[in-house]
């Protein structure tokens, strides 16, 4: 029996072949997408693991000092005291153009070495690694780069390092990074004496911090990877609406098929039991499809997304995507599981289908239906701002978005029955009355993929208006904080010293940029010192202020922070901020500080001195003419032998910093650009499915004296103009996205809080795209309308059926 | 002459022939009954007066205009103010209401008659049901709206397939009735096809067709 109803069942898909492809499709689709992203997500923690893991950390405790370094006669101490731990310097120094992390170990005692300095079954001889010049361990890329560099000692690539990262004997990194006598961190190692004295009566400056109390990478770059996966979910949803309309539409079709199969015997768990496993076959079928197409799209896409993590965190990810078990099995789990929730109703319909109803292919749903639908969404919409009251932080934000697009999703089809109703009552042409009537007669049918191309427009207008709204801020910005003509980074601080009082008589003003990084409770701190000038003055960009700002600053009274510290640590002009143990200073103003993760803070230069007396002077602002500032970057590199990396003027910063902000959001738009596309699918599933019912409404029209070519015209218009007024409609709750974007998303996942621009002529662009789609999902029902045969039209009316 | 069927040839793609040299006439006014065996061609002849097919040889005139010349612009012209129509399956459009399903081909035309419609829709018994979707009508309503429909845009020539093929005797007595008078009030010719004799015995003239011949 089970073969011969499998059978029947079957024989629906094969006779309805665009269906099952479109199913397929819908399928793949939604699981693709969600892959895609879910591949990158992956591919980038995977790198965050096995660099902790490389580099031991993320196991381990470390002692930390609040100016950020630890004396050598600390960390002696420590040892002679019988505390177990191992030494970091960690720092960044430029080769070849290019800024490196080179981290220093203490050869001896740290813990990961062996692994680290894997070099194929060639470890390395100690003493020559021990000894003057030392080596430097970096992965094959890194190390083909810098073997070029004269300067550095020999290069030994090894693949067990992460991306971008030099490890050195901590000697060789005293150095590089012209820090004697001092560390950044001390690894407390596991095995530690039993009677070791307490850490505050040997270092008492020192603070232990735990793993989990770290602000690492992975946590750095968690807003980051939650935006992807809340695109790839809004992908995964639009795909599923294409799996919900197929899927009804061929429960509807087969209404007459099932109960023959009841009449004939066939209990209705058996057939409810094989229809389920019907669905789970094609759901693994396109499932898969939707692994091939996600593995291929991030693929194409991780580079980028690599780039931009590299860019924005200094997170270290590989460029390259590896296919593993566990996200194979989760998608595939996503499209069963996608599958089965879309079907949901058309299951629920199975289970209780009467034996004896006249089949029908569309039951009449009406006003009733999207009466229903409208409470619903209003209640969805209810939850998500009710959940975002009730909680805080990038979840609930997240939430209360998700509430507000499925809501207002489920409202379409009442507004747009009702503004369909509105034009019927006005019509006074027949044709026209009938196209208005007909339309809304659409839309239990149609109403799914429209909603999808709402949600995708949505997106498209939100996304678009908060990308194209930081990109307006992002540039004012780089104007206001790149001010100095030229950025001068000596090799050390001796050579700074030198190229500052070079500079000085040929030059407007020198500003120094020197920084440290200080540890906080809301994560590092980096402070900088500043001198009083009015390239500051003129052209900082507060967004929060104490009246007499720089005057506070330059008396040492106060001190600006950026945005995202203000935030997270709740500090506004005003409050006080403790730096170090006898170092707290009123805020005296808040600075925007897009694309930085971390919290930042400025204070005059003399006592950022006093604070970090060790601090690099590597860096300078120049200001000067900028007719002159080429001819001063020449001379200035002549005189002191500098690389072209070593001075670079402000538009190459710029340029640099914009293609950062670029390639941060080339991701999103991929996304966006791929879910509107899916839309448009959605929308010609949906007509093409809908064609077999298209017949019986339309043959009466054309007996009544309307041509086939006009009335394939009319259904171009109908797609059209249901595609416009849902456009029409996205328009607001694209904004209302936008806003919630800026006001909410941003703020919880980057710290900043944007101004928002309106960008009519993108939302124009935005428009004509989507007639675009609306009339290519149309063209080839419209094309199969004008061809169709007389004779298929007057089987409508055959009395015999 | 209104309508005449002059030597008509019809094949189906794959099939034998349906129509196999018909010739027939109707005058204006006049009511023709055409009765057959199911398969015999009666609904295929009465497609080709519509101009909803194309016959394989022969002519048709409407009105004194030869069909066969037409191309499907003409023809749909020629649909929407000589002909109309009416169906066993009624053929209404369920996205409008009943009210706007009864002017819809008079408007089509161009000959909206308010007046007219409004004493069709009480000859009709329809006044109720103006605002309803003719989903929510019973069988006998549904065929009475649309007889109104055929009847508003004042056809010419008025072809009915099997009309009370889908109604009960009491609601195909009453449709046939007001069919038949305002067919006569309106001047209108009528070929109606029909398995019943009874309902053939009340028009002007029979044909019967056998075998795609008129017998």
């Amino acid at each position: 029996m089970i073969g011969t109803v499998l059978q029947a069942l079957w024989s629906h898909w094969r006779w309805h072949r665009v269906q099952l492809a479109t199913l397929l499709t819908g399928i793949a689709l939604a699981t693709g997408l969600w892959s895609a992203v879910q591949a990158i997500n992956a591919e980038a923690r995977a790198s965050y693991d096995r660099a902790n893991l490389q580099l031991g950390l993320g196991q381990l405790d470390e002692l930390i000092h609040p100016s950020g370094r630890i004396p050598l006669e600390t960390y002696v101490a420590l040892r002679r005291s019988g505390w177990q731990v191992a030494a970091v310097l960690d720092g960044r120094f430029d080769a070849g153009g290019r800024s490196v992390r080179l981290m220093g170990v203490d050869m001896v005692t740290y813990p990961a070495l062996p692994a680290l300095t894997d070099t194929q079954g060639n470890p390395p001889d100690p003493a020559i690694v021990l000894t003057a010049p030392g080596r430097l361990f970096a992965p094959p890329d890194l190390a083909a780069q810098l073997a070029a560099d004269p300067d550095l000692p020999p290069i030994i690539a090894s693949t067990a390092l992460p991306p971008g990262l030099v490890l050195t004997d901590i000697g060789t990194a005293e150095t590089l990074l012209d820090l004697s006598g001092s560390l950044t961190r001390l690894l407390v190692l596991p095995e530690q004496p039993r009677a070791i004295p307490p850490l505050d009566q040997v270092a008492p400056d020192l603070r232990r911090q735990a793993p989990e109390g770290r602000i690492d990478t992975a946590r750095l770059t968690d807003s980051f990877h939650l935006n992807l996966s809340a695109f790839g979910l809004l992908s995964f949803a639009v795909g599923l609406f294409i799996v919900h309309g197929t899927v009804g539409l061929a429960f509807a079709q087969r209404r007459g098929m099932f109960r023959t199969l009841r009449a004939l015997g066939v209990p209705l768990v058996t057939l409810s039991q094989l229809v389920l496993a019907e669905l789970v076959v094609f759901a693994l079928l396109g499932g898969a499809l939707g692994l091939v197409l996600g593995h291929l799209l991030a693929g194409a896409l991780l580079p980028d997304v690599a780039a931009t993590l590299r860019g924005l965190y200094g997170a270290p990810v590989q460029g390259q995507l590896h296919l593993r078990l566990e996200w194979v099995a989760a998608g595939l789990a996503m499209a069963v599981g996608g599958t089965l929730l879309a079907s949901g109703q058309a299951l629920w319909r199975l289970a209780r289908l009467p034996l004896l109803s006249a089949p029908g292919v569309q039951a009449w749903r009406g006003k009733s239906g999207h009466r229903a639908s409208a409470i619903s969404g209003g209640l969805v919409c209810a939850a998500g701002v009710a959940a975002f009251a009730m909680f805080d932080g990038l979840v609930a934000g997240f939430v209360l978005l998700g509430g507000v697009l499925t809501g207002s999703a489920l409202v379409l089809p009442l507004l747009l029955s009702v503004t369909l109703g509105f034009f019927a009552r006005r019509a006074k042409k027949p044709v026209t009355q009938w196209l208005w009537a007909d339309m809304q007669a659409q839309l239990p049918g149609l109403s799914l993929a429209l909603m999808a191309l709402l949600l995708a427009l949505a997106a498209n207008i939100g996304v678009g208006t908060m990308v194209s709204s930081f990109r307006l801020t992002f540039l004012g910005w780089l104007d206001q904080r790149l001010v100095s003509e030229l950025y001068v980074t000596a090799e050390n601080s001796e050579q700074g010293r030198r190229i500052e009082a070079w500079l000085e008589p040929r030059a407007d003003a020198v500003l120094p940029i020197r920084n440290v990084e200080l540890a906080h409770e809301t994560g590092p701190l980096f402070l900088y010192g500043i001198v009083d000038h009015p390239t500051y003055r003129e052209n900082w960009p507060l967004i929060a202020a104490a009246p007499n700002v720089w005057d506070t600053v330059r008396q040492r009274q106060g001190i600006l922070i950026n945005e995202q510290l203000a935030r997270r640590a709740d500090l506004w002009p005003g409050d006080r901020l403790t730096l170090a143990p006898g170092n707290t200073l009123t805020v005296a103003g808040v600075y925007s500080d897009y694309g930085n993760p971390t919290g930042q803070a400025i204070v005059a230069m003399d006592l950022f001195d006093e604070i970090a007396p060790e601090a690099d002077n590597r860096r300078f602002g120049v200001r000067i003419d900028p007719a002159r500032a080429e001819q001063l970057a020449e001379a200035l590199r002549a005189q002191f032998d500098l690389g072209p990396g070593a001075v670079v003027p402000q538009a190459a910063v710029k340029a640099q910093s914009r293609a950062i902000f670029e390639k941060t959001f080339v991701v999103t738009s991929a996304l966006n650009v791929l879910t509107l596309g899916v839309a448009g699918f959605a929308i010609f599933t949906s007509l093409l499915t809908l064609w077999t019912q298209r017949l019986p409404q339309i043959a009466p029209v054309w007996a009544l004296g309307l041509t086939r070519s006009r009335l394939a015209a009319l259904e171009l218009l109908r797609s059209l103009v249901l595609a416009t007024l849902a456009a029409c409609l996205a328009l607001p709750l694209g904004l209302l996205l936008a806003l919630i974007l800026l006001e909410v998303i941003n703020v919880q996942a980057f710290g900043w809080r944007l101004p928002m621009f309106l960008f009519p002529s993108d939302w124009m662009q935005l428009f004509i795209l989507t007639a675009i789609a609306a009339l290519l999902a149309a063209a080839l029902p419209a094309w199969r309308l004008r061809r169709v045969p007389p004779a298929d039209l007057l089987r409508v009316f055959a009395n015999e059926r | 002459m209104l309508l005449e069927f002059q030597d008509i040839h019809k094949t189906y793609p794959g099939g034998r022939p349906v129509l196999n040299g018909v010739s027939l006439s109707l005058d204006q006014g006049q009511t023709l009954a055409l009765t057959g065996e199911s398969g015999s061609g009666k609904s295929t002849l009465l497609n080709l007066a519509a101009t909803l097919d194309r016959f394989d040889s022969g002519e048709i005139l409407l009105d004194g205009t030869a069909l066969s010349r037409l191309g499907d612009a003409d023809r749909a012209a020629l649909r929407r103010t000589h002909v109309a129509l009416v169906f066993q399956q009624f053929n209404l459009i369920p996205s409008l209401t009943v009210g706007q399903n009864l002017s819809f081909h008079a408007r089509l035309a161009g000959r909206h008659d308010p007046d007219w419609e409004a004493h069709l829709t009480g000859r009709l018994g329809l006044s109720d049901l103006l605002d309803r979707h003719p989903e929510s009508l019973s069988g006998g309503q549904q065929q009475r709206v649309a007889i109104g429909r055929a009847l508003a845009v004042r056809p010419k020539l008025l072809l009915a397939d099997e009309p009370t093929g889908n109604l009960d005797e009491t609601a195909s007595a009453t449709v046939l009735d007001l069919m038949l008078a305002l067919v006569a009030e309106t001047g209108a010719a009528l070929l109606l096809v029909t398995h019943s004799h009874a309902i053939a015995a009340r028009l002007d003239r029979q044909a019967h067709l056998t075998n795609g011949r008129i017998a």
